[in-house]
């Protein structure tokens, strides 16, 4: 048994980021999974999300949720990332003034996203984009 | 035991219109047989259905003026959001005098109260806010949004009763001294902003009695007062509280009052949600204190006072001004343990669609599939505030597909006459 979701993420609009993650949150609120998992689950999909506007110029969201694990692919055809290992480091950021102004772009994005969930899979080629996979479990 | 509720609607009054159902933080509001169903499991007394009614069908049960008879010694609780509410106000002790003056025997300010718990929560803090998030108890209405949708936050709520219960410890505590009485004998009432604090009263939510007997409104009482208000007689000398007290009429006043420098204090309820929101997805890691206040502008903004809240403000900056900037505080080095909650706050988990995750994601797939059938307009005139809503009720049987008004026209046989049944600005061809 799975419920999947898809979400349209756009690109440079800061005023709507956060609107997929959050409605992620609340499904799996309503849904009575753990408060540790949605957590993690909020938090995870939270920064991935943020990713996409920042420095994708927006992206797909596709979340399957089952009673074991919640899983979400984030497609961009954004730059993509050069070196996947440098930018899992803390505080590695390529984000531009603008962004960090915000108060994002500390480099914390994808290092959260990794304490955050149980699995995690980078698949980016330059000039192409990204995918990403995130596994979150559900603790019982 | 059946929850008690003070806002309530006058069954008579409501036409069933859908301004309610679209307001209500909570989806807790549904129309059926043309009246508005508040349910009990999901409101939490915010009032937000009583400002935007226009038929004045929502209302807070309150006590009437008149019902304070029986007690032999009557004490008035005045909360400082009452203080907003007069022009040209220089002195809280005309409105003080005034309340003695319609009835009360004695009045003892919930400001007074309020400074108690300020320097309870600055005590409280230091030992136990260490690497955490604390948030304000003091609006019944936000505790309750927490129990209802945010209960991961239960942990990080004050565990302190608000200043209205220690107000009505120490003036029960005076009045003893004073006259002798019992207990039974005296009566204390609050003068309320809003009707989430009345329901704090009739049903206490982390302790076993209530230590106050009633409440009156503020528009209730207000013309009274005014009628008692004179400046050609000296008021009795009997205001006793600081800035600090008088402040947390103000959103960002009791977050003032516990005199740390990251706080955040939020107002309105559609801010405090996303407040909840952040602090849930660990996004404020850094703050120490967050007050947290339903209505805007803080309590000044409550659905039963007079004057519009930036005005009440504007009014209480005025009678500060002159104060000092504390009188009242904790008379032992310990917290006294009445100050406390005495039982622990505990989530109501009203959003789960069930008790184990199979069942509530089955029922869910069966939610996405009825929503589908939905125009997604969220229009309101099927009862539900929104399709989401509307598919939820369904898939628990609590509604059928076709009070939808755009199911009924699909299946209803003779399309074209049923295109003249349906509003002109829902309709396919003009």
């Amino acid at each position: 048994m799975s419920i999947k979701l898809h979400f349209d993420v756009s690109g440079d609009d800061f005023t709507r980021a956060g609107e997929a993650s959050g409605k992620i949150k609340n499904t799996l609120k309503e849904l009575g999974f753990n408060p540790e998992t949605v957590r993690n689950v909020a938090i995870a999909m939270y920064e991935a999300e943020i990713n996409l506007v920042i420095h994708a110029g927006g992206g797909e969201i596709d979340v399957e949720i089952s009673p074991e694990a919640v899983t979400a692919v984030f497609k961009d055809e954004g730059p993509g990332i050069a070196d996947v290992e440098k930018a899992m480091q803390e505080g590695f950021s390529t984000a531009p003034d603008n962004v960090r102004n915000l108060g994002f772009g500390a480099g914390m994005g994808l290092p959260n996203i990794k304490r955050y969930s149980d699995e995690m899979d980078i698949k980016s080629t330059v000039g192409v984009g990204t995918v990403m996979t995130i596994k979150v479990l559900n603790k019982q | 035991m059946d929850f008690f509720h003070s806002v309530r609607l006058d069954e008579d009054k409501c036409r069933g219109c859908i301004n309610c159902i679209k307001r209500c933080p909570t989806e807790a509001i549904r129309v059926r047989n043309g009246k508005a169903r508040i349910s009990p499991e999901l409101c939490i007394d915010c009032g937000e259905c009583i400002r935007i009614c226009p038929q004045r069908a929502k209302y807070a049960h309150r006590d009437k003026l008149e019902d304070f008879g029986h007690f032999k010694y009557k004490i008035a609780l005045p909360a400082p959001a009452l203080y907003g509410q007069f022009n040209n106000l220089d002195d809280t002790n005309y409105i003080l005098t005034a309340l003695k003056k319609i009835g009360f025997d004695d009045v003892y300010e919930v400001a007074r109260g309020a400074e108690i718990v300020s320097d309870a929560t600055r005590k409280w803090l230091k030992e136990n806010g260490k690497g955490k998030t604390i948030i304000s108890s003091a609006c019944p209405a936000v505790v309750r949004l927490i129990r209802v949708r945010y209960p991961k936050l239960i942990p990080n709520v004050l565990p302190m009763n608000p200043p209205m219960v220690e107000a009505a410890i120490q003036a029960r505590k005076i009045a003893k001294e004073k006259t002798g009485l019992e207990d039974s004998d005296i009566g204390v009432f609050f003068i309320t902003p809003c009707p989430a604090k009345i329901t704090a009263i009739k049903n206490p939510i982390c302790n076993e009695v209530s230590y106050i007997n009633g409440a009156f409104s503020i528009k209730d009482i207000y013309p009274s007062l005014l009628k008692k208000m004179s400046r050609e007689e000296e008021p009795e000398d009997i205001n006793n509280a600081g800035l600090i007290g008088v402040g947390w009429a103000n959103s960002g006043g009791e977050a003032a009052g516990v005199l740390k420098e990251r706080y955040l204090a939020a107002d309105g309820i559609e801010n405090v949600m996303q407040v909840l929101a952040e602090i849930e997805n660990e996004k404020l890691p850094d703050l120490e204190f967050v007050e947290l206040n339903a209505c805007p502008g803080g309590c000044v903004g409550g659905p039963l006072t007079v004057e519009n809240p930036y005005v009440a403000k504007a009014r209480i900056q005025r009678l500060r001004k002159y104060l000092p900037v504390s009188k009242n505080r904790l008379e032992t080095d310990e917290i006294p343990d009445h100050m406390m909650w005495e039982k622990p706050l505990t989530a109501t988990h009203s959003l789960k669609l069930a008790d184990n995750v199979f069942d509530a994601m089955e029922l869910m797939t069966k939610v996405y599939e009825i929503q589908a059938l939905l125009p997604g307009l969220d229009c309101g005139t099927c009862g539900a505030p929104s399709c989401n809503a509307m598919a939820k009720d369904i898939a628990k049987g609590k509604a059928e597909l076709t009070d939808c008004i755009f199911r009924m026209k699909q299946e209803m046989s003779d399309e074209t006459a049923a295109e003249e049944l349906i509003p002109a600005p829902f309709r396919d061809e003009e």
